[in-house]
């Protein structure tokens, strides 16, 4: 349990001494947010609509923009060789990464949410929604971009391809999320997203990290 | 039994016995694919419904089965490789992904030339069109890990690890787009799930995706013995066999 | 057999573009399936005896 909390606590100070890398995702997801009523106009009534979808591609590419750099230094400098060597369980390791990762990137766009609701005149309710939505989701990415991250370490073009092999995983949560906030929009219950979204980042956590490590292995093993 | 799985396990083997059995393969896939295509384009009635478009059923319906199938065939590769390091089961899946992403392709292509005629536009949200086109992502995804790998030792097992990831995606995907489906669309006219199709109809679709599986089979194999020769280059029946 | 002539089997009831597109364009991923495989064999043959050659040496 101490290496989990050691790395979390690593990979914290890590992303406070270089925040560059969790700063720009987040940048990024401001600007492609505020891109979208450029692009259709500024009529009210549309953004209603659209507002959950858009939210939600702007969190799933900006998530994958971070989860790109995830191992990278790490990899570079060897200290993720040396992890994978060490006789520490290495998915204690990833555990603590990808918590670490989320804390950053995922709840950091969760509780940036509510802002871009308000821009897109969603409903109080909707935001609400649009907050649990995400404080369920992202991690769920976070946890299936690692896969990707992690098949991906060492390669040229990683971002692209983390892209092609992650984006089509990520399709679950965005059909469940954004169901969700219309429902929640429309004035109905959406308990029932939210416990199919919780069951889905349960599965997710059972078993991506475990996917996690063994393809960090095989990254490492040549 | 274990031996014998062992020993056609082995590139040589394997090779041997492909080669003797290939012909008689391909000859039966050639037969049954012109006696599927003849049927379905000459005899089938046409539907009271659809008329005569429902003669593309023949080519779209064996497709998007071959397309899962195959899918599902590169990721059990895929765990015998992970699992038991069979050199053969990586090149089987190596060899799936093109054939596999061809017919994908064709199940989207022919989904929406019949799309046209009965709904009205090319392209519908469809439950079913839209979880082949997320098949034909993963698909994609495969490939193009496999080149951006290739030469390194870890790209097979890196590919059968996504591959794995994506099958256990692939039904959560599926139910995730149906249930979204009928959220946004709720009663529609459902191409194939006809109440019950007549045997003059179910009867040719038979023979097609039969026709369909041993096409697979035969082009899969002839990837594959060419990949074997390419990776065992350097041994002695491969140099015998060559010059 | 459901024709009564060929120009009716080609016009498949008014459907005839979309039906023969279709098997036209099953046809050319069919060809391509089996024509790749067998240029690439060729090809790789040629290259592994080049190899062989080279390491003979």
């Amino acid at each position: 349990m101490n290496i989990l909390l050691a790395t979390i606590r690593r990979d914290l100070l890590q992303h406070v001494r270089r925040p560059a890398d969790i700063v720009n995702p987040l940048v990024f997801f401001l600007i492609v947010i505020s891109l979208f009523p450029l692009g259709i106009g500024p009529s009210a009534g549309t953004f209603n609509e659209i507002a959950a979808g858009v939210i939600w591609v702007a969190v799933l590419l900006a998530t994958l923009l971070s989860i790109d750099v995830m191992f990278k230094s790490d990899y570079e400098d060897g200290a993720l060789e040396q992890m994978v060597l060490s006789k520490q369980p290495l998915i204690l390791v990833v555990l603590g990464k990808l918590i670490a990762q989320w804390l950053v990137s995922g709840l950091l766009m969760t509780l940036m949410s509510p802002l871009f609701a308000l821009m897109f005149f969603v409903s109080s309710d909707g935001i609400l929604a649009i907050a649990m939505a995400l404080l369920l989701g992202t991690p769920t990415m976070v946890l299936l971009g690692s896969i990707g991250a992690a098949l991906t370490l060492g390669l040229k073009n990683g971002g692209v391809l983390i892209a092609i092999l992650v984006l089509p995983l990520y399709i679950p949560v965005l059909i469940l999320g954004t169901a969700m906030v219309d429902a929640a929009v429309g004035g109905s219950s959406y308990t029932g997203h939210m416990l199919w979204l919780g069951a889905l980042l349960l599965v997710t956590i059972g078993l991506a990290p475990i996917a996690t490590q063994a393809s960090i292995r095989i990254s490492l093993s040549q | 039994m274990w031996n014998w799985f062992h020993k056609l396990g082995s590139p040589k083997t394997f090779y041997a016995i492909s080669g003797s059995l290939l012909p008689y393969f391909c000859v039966l896939a050639g037969i049954m694919l012109v006696a599927g295509v003849v049927w379905a384009l000459g005899f089938v009635p046409p539907d009271y419904q659809q008329g005569h478009t429902v003669r593309i059923m023949y080519v779209h319906v064996p497709s998007a089965i071959l397309a899962q199938s195959s899918y599902m065939m590169m990721a059990a590769a895929g765990v015998v490789y992970l699992v038991w390091r069979i050199k053969l089961a990586d090149i089987a899946l190596q060899c799936a992904a093109p054939i596999g992403t061809g017919l994908t392709f064709l199940a989207l292509i022919t989904g929406a030339i019949w799309g046209k005629p009965t709904w009205g536009t090319w392209w519908v949200w469809d439950a079913r069109l839209t979880s082949t086109l997320v098949l034909l992502f993963l698909f994609v995804g495969v490939m193009a890990l496999r080149s951006a790998m290739s030469g390194k030792a870890s790209a097979g097992r890196a590919t059968a690890m996504l591959v794995l990831v994506g099958v256990m995606n692939l039904p959560i995907i599926k139910y995730s787009v149906d249930w979204w489906f009928t959220l946004h669309q709720p009663s529609s006219f459902s191409l194939t799930e006809k109440p019950s199709m007549p045997p003059e109809m179910w009867m040719p679709l038979l023979v097609m995706v039969l026709g369909f599986y041993l096409f697979f089979f035969c082009v899969w194999m002839l990837r594959i013995r060419t990949e074997i020769l390419n990776r065992e280059y350097r041994s002695r029946w491969v140099r015998e066999l060559v010059q | 057999m459901m024709f009564e002539s060929l120009s009716a089997f080609m016009h498949m009831g008014g459907h005839g573009a979309f039906v023969w597109s279709a098997y036209g364009i099953a046809l050319i991923v069919f060809g391509y399936n089996v024509v790749a495989p067998i240029r690439h064999r060729t090809s790789m043959l040629r290259e592994v005896r080049q190899r062989l050659d080279r390491e003979a040496q």
